[in-house]
């Protein structure tokens, strides 16, 4: 593929990840914050909040196991994971995490685990689309070095 | 005053007159490592010399040592000492910086606490380009009067 089909792939990809409804203006808020002095920002922001998150999703899935079920401390994880999630215009996450914190506030522990089987699915998902356009991007980037 | 951080203007509209501030440095207290790089990339990008710290006692004893900064970002919920208490101790310190409080539960009774714990603002996180621009133009205000 040549190097302006590259980019017109990269474009379509990252605006049917807005159109999609998986990134929000968040999104493009960093992306506005990358520059020549941060060029990799936006990846290292994410990474970062895989890290992060997948940290939170081992906490939520041990408390969510164990009895009586801590609704506190689910309440206290979701609530830095939706901060994180918003955080980078993770727009799916961030919903799926406000949903969750709804039913912890009932006390509802099967809706918070059906909920919580949701934030995984779509965590997941955005990962592989994010993953798949940064490395489209960086072929595009060494494309156009050569 | 409170605000909601969720709007949308772009870096791109700010222009060179309105914001780059070099003489202006920051302390961004969070313990998510995310918001930590997110806000002090976005502080940098404005001109501010920016430090971090990832809990309220670690920021009490920066100042503690004699450090001293215009503007501090300072988040509700950390391990070791939340927002509210650094804030309190901060001002019982004699700190009278720009301390304002970021945080992602919307509830304004939780805001309110924190506005009483001796905060000149608070937001919800992530900070936008808007609240970022519309702080440092107090912070100027606030310096040109002394």
């Amino acid at each position: 593929m040549d190097r302006y089909g590259m980019q017109n792939q990269i474009a379509c990809i990252r605006r049917s990840l807005f159109d999609q409804g998986y990134l929000d203006e968040q999104f493009i808020q960093l992306e506005e914050l990358q520059d020549d002095a941060n060029p990799n920002f936006v990846q290292e922001i994410v990474t970062l909040f895989y890290t992060d998150s997948t940290r939170l999703i081992q906490n939520i899935e041990l408390t969510l196991t164990s009895r009586p079920t801590n609704f506190s401390k689910l309440d206290d994880y979701m609530h830095q994971f939706k901060g994180s999630s918003s955080s980078i215009g993770a727009k799916k996450v961030t919903s799926e995490c406000a949903v969750f914190r709804q039913y912890c506030a009932a006390g509802n522990a099967e809706a918070c685990i059906r909920s919580f089987q949701h934030i995984k699915q779509e965590h997941a998902i955005l990962r592989k689309k994010l993953e798949f356009y940064f490395q489209m991007m960086g072929q595009a980037a060494v494309a156009q070095t050569t | 005053m409170s605000g909601n951080g969720a709007s949308s203007s772009s870096l791109n509209m700010i222009s060179g007159e309105d914001v780059v501030n070099n003489n202006l440095s920051a302390l961004v207290v969070d313990d998510s490592p995310l918001l930590r790089l997110l806000h002090d990339i976005h502080l940098k990008k404005y001109g501010l010399k920016v430090q971090v710290a990832e809990n309220g006692k670690v920021a009490v004893d920066l100042f503690h040592l004699g450090a001293s900064f215009d503007l501090v970002l300072m988040d509700k919920e950390m391990p070791v000492m939340n927002g509210v208490e650094a804030t309190k101790e901060l001002r019982a310190m004699g700190v009278t910086s720009m301390i304002v409080g970021v945080t992602s539960k919307n509830g304004p009774g939780e805001q309110q606490a924190f506005m009483e714990a001796g905060l000149d603002y608070c937001f919800e996180k992530p900070l936008t380009p808007e609240i970022i621009s519309f702080l440092l133009e107090e912070l100027n205000k606030h310096n040109n009067k002394n």
